[in-house]
């Protein structure tokens, strides 16, 4: 167990090293024209030269990356080109906001969904299964950024009209600011994130279900004399939830590198708008950083899915 | 009275492709502490009939009667087949790997049982009986294997260990559905003689589920011989091996291995079953049966007596007269001969 954490830890940071270094690669073959955006539009060569000393973009690609990496390793990400703060500040930002939506979206949708499967699955193809099916291909077909716009829509603009203020239009309010303002800016973006998410963990946890559930142990625990729904819960879901687990890990270390669409639809100030925001900048520094932290979580996400496979059955060894 | 009662049993499964129809008509009755061997091609019923006496079937139309220890068991409600399943009916199935859940210790899974039917019980206590299980069924150092998953054991040792799951509660009556299919000859012939040991122990009544009658040979003391979900001979065991009337039991018996080669089949019956979706309107084994008649082919023979032997049935057109049938026997053996 320790041995596998130390060679997929060591793996990881393998991988993130070639992340930083693509990155950065990528960023030199399209050069950018960020010292002459910030020189203004009658600079002078000189002072473009001078901004681009001063950013350090003048100096070798090599040298500009071993810059990069030594400073990182210190947990010195560089500035902002525009602002001039430091990108850690940017980062420590913007991670609270994506981690309180990707937290309470992921235990709507993996709840949701996970009861929804199994309520299918205990009676397939019957009304229930039938009407939970049609609920989760509704959103599974919707684009998130339409039912974002919907939940807008119906839940701030139609009810503020009636005169029912209960959903501001988007933005953020950190916790330390309450629960209530906090959970009232959130819950049209989680709905939006979970409601698709839930229709896929619906469909997998339904599948996974019944494949468990056709089992012959599922018929040796009927045969014990065991309440219903301990079969069901304990020896049923017990297995069913292994695929899930592996999917849900996945799904939040990818959701955890930003959430694009959904806190752009609700003007969140998450990592996934700063990603956008310094894309269409071009702030390299800011750019290298959220996608080094979009794969570290990936990384962390994929470590955690294979202990987990391993904590839930015992037939896995890790090495 | 008899253990279990099964009277008319039939069980239809509603398929996209029809009603296949699994079981058609079974009745048999079991006595306490006595083996009742079921025999028949794979796709027989055996499996269904059985389960369907725990309720185990889903998704059928069953009707009939199994009468188990004085109480009706088909469209019993949950709760009574609940107190009956483990506690009054041990089962154990074919495959001891996928019959046990892979994520749970086989400790675990026995003291399950014992607390599902007996709440006062310890778990200290549940887990003592459950190592005392291990061992009584042959697994060596039980306290300590006991911590173990199924898959960290052999074949035959994790079919032990459904047995002791099963025999936990001293059932009256163990259903074990083809219990040595799965596992090799010598092994085979171990967990049988674990079952048997109980069996003298306990006082269990046994229905045995094979398509081995080397199995029936050793273990039971009736018969009965299934084909296309219903009854085609039923005797005690020595009548049947050397008084057998239905076409069909000769042919199972002809395909016996040879003594001393274990596996090797000698004549396997031609052909196979026919398909439950489109059941032939007369005898269902008249077209592989060597013996078939017109008869045969229009009307369905009723499970009757022969022989002037009030417990040996068999559902066959062919007299019911010893000697004629013998007789039958020479004159179809010459015909083939000459063929
Ligand atoms: N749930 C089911 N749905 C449809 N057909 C079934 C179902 N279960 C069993 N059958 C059919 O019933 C027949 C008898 O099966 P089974 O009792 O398992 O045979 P055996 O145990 O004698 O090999 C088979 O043809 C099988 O395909
Ligand atoms: S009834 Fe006819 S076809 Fe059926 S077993 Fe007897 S002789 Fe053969
Ligand atoms: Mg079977």
């Amino acid at each position: 167990m320790l041995r596998f954490l130390i060679r997929r830890t060591a793996l990881g940071a393998v991988v993130l090293w070639l992340i930083s270094m693509l990155v950065f690669a990528l960023f030199f073959v399209a050069p950018s024209d960020v010292a002459r955006t910030l020189a203004g539009r009658q600079a002078t060569p000189e002072t473009v030269a001078l901004i681009q000393h001063r950013l350090g973009l003048d100096l070798p690609i090599w040298r500009q990356y071993l810059g990069f990496v030594g400073r990182a390793l210190r947990g010195d990400l560089g500035y902002d080109y525009y602002h001039q703060v430091p990108v850690t500040t940017i980062i420590a930002t913007a991670a609270p906001v994506t981690l309180s939506l990707v937290v309470g979206a992921a235990i709507m949708w993996l709840s949701l969904g996970v009861f929804n499967g199994v309520m299918s699955a205990i009676r397939p193809r019957s009304s229930l299964d039938r009407g939970l099916t049609v609920f989760a291909l509704f959103f599974y077909s919707m684009p998130s950024f339409l039912l974002g716009l919907l939940l807008l829509y119906f839940l701030y603009f139609q009810l503020t009209l009636a005169g029912i203020t209960i959903f501001p239009p988007g933005g953020f309010a950190p916790l330390s600011d309450g629960v209530v303002p906090w959970a009232q800016h959130l819950i049209l973006p989680w709905l939006t994130l979970a409601l698709v998410s839930a229709a896929i963990y619906t469909r997998l946890t339904r599948g996974s279900m019944l494949d468990v559930l056709g089992e012959d142990y599922i018929r040796t625990a009927r045969s014990k004399g065991i309440p219903e729904r301990r079969v069901i819960v304990r020896h049923g879901l017990r297995s069913a939830l292994t695929p899930v687990v592996t999917q849900f890990g996945i799904d939040v270390g990818a959701l955890l590198g930003g959430a694009v669409v959904t806190e752009t639809v609700f003007s969140l100030p998450g990592i996934g708008k700063a990603s956008i925001d310094a894309l269409t900048q071009q702030n390299q520094p800011v750019i290298i950083a959220t996608v080094l932290l979009a794969s570290t979580a990936v990384v962390i996400a994929n470590i955690i899915v294979d202990v987990m496979y391993a904590v839930l059955d015992p037939r896995v060894r890790l090495h | 009275m008899a253990l279990l009662e099964v009277r008319d049993l039939q069980v239809e499964f509603d398929t996209p492709d029809g009603v296949v129809r699994a079981v058609r008509g079974v009745s048999f009755d079991v006595a306490k502490g006595t083996t009742l061997a079921i025999v028949g091609e794979s796709g027989s019923g055996k499996s269904v009939a059985t389960q369907t006496i725990t309720g185990l079937t889903r998704g059928a139309r069953i009707s009939g009667s199994a009468v188990f220890d004085g109480a009706e068991l088909i469209g019993a409600d949950a709760a009574t087949l609940r107190r009956v399943r483990g506690a009054e009916i041990g089962m154990i199935f074919q495959d001891p790997l996928s019959s046990l859940h892979p994520y749970y210790t086989v400790g675990w899974q026995i003291v399950e049982m014992i607390k599902a039917h007996d709440r006062s019980t310890s778990k200290g206590a549940a887990r003592k009986r459950a190592a005392h299980l291990l061992s009584l069924v042959g697994i060596p150092r039980a306290e300590f294997r006991i911590d173990d998953y199924p898959h960290q054991f052999s074949g035959g040792m994790r079919q032990r260990v459904m047995i002791a799951m099963a025999m936990a509660l001293d059932p009256a009556l163990l259903i074990a559905d083809e219990p040595t299919t799965a596992l090799d000859v010598t092994v085979q012939a171990q967990v049988l003689g674990v079952m048997r040991t109980l069996q003298q122990e306990f006082g269990t009544a046994i229905i045995l589920i094979t398509h081995d009658l080397g199995v029936v040979a050793e273990m039971s003391d009736e018969v009965v011989v299934m084909y296309a979900g219903k009854v085609m001979e039923r005797a005690p065991r020595r009548t049947l091996f050397y008084r057998h009337h239905h076409p069909y039991t000769e042919g199972l018996l002809a395909s016996l291995p040879a003594r001393g080669e274990p596996g090797e089949r000698l004549t396997p019956i031609a052909g196979s079953p026919p398909s439950l979706l489109r059941l032939p309107k007369g005898c269902p084994f008249a077209p592989r049966c060597r013996y078939a008649f017109d008869k045969c082919l229009v009307e369905a023979p009723p499970l009757a007596t022969v022989y002037q032997d009030d417990d040996h049935e068999s559902a066959c057109w062919l007299s019911a007269e010893e000697s004629v049938r013998e007789g039958q026997r020479v004159v179809s053996d010459e015909q083939e001969a000459t063929a």
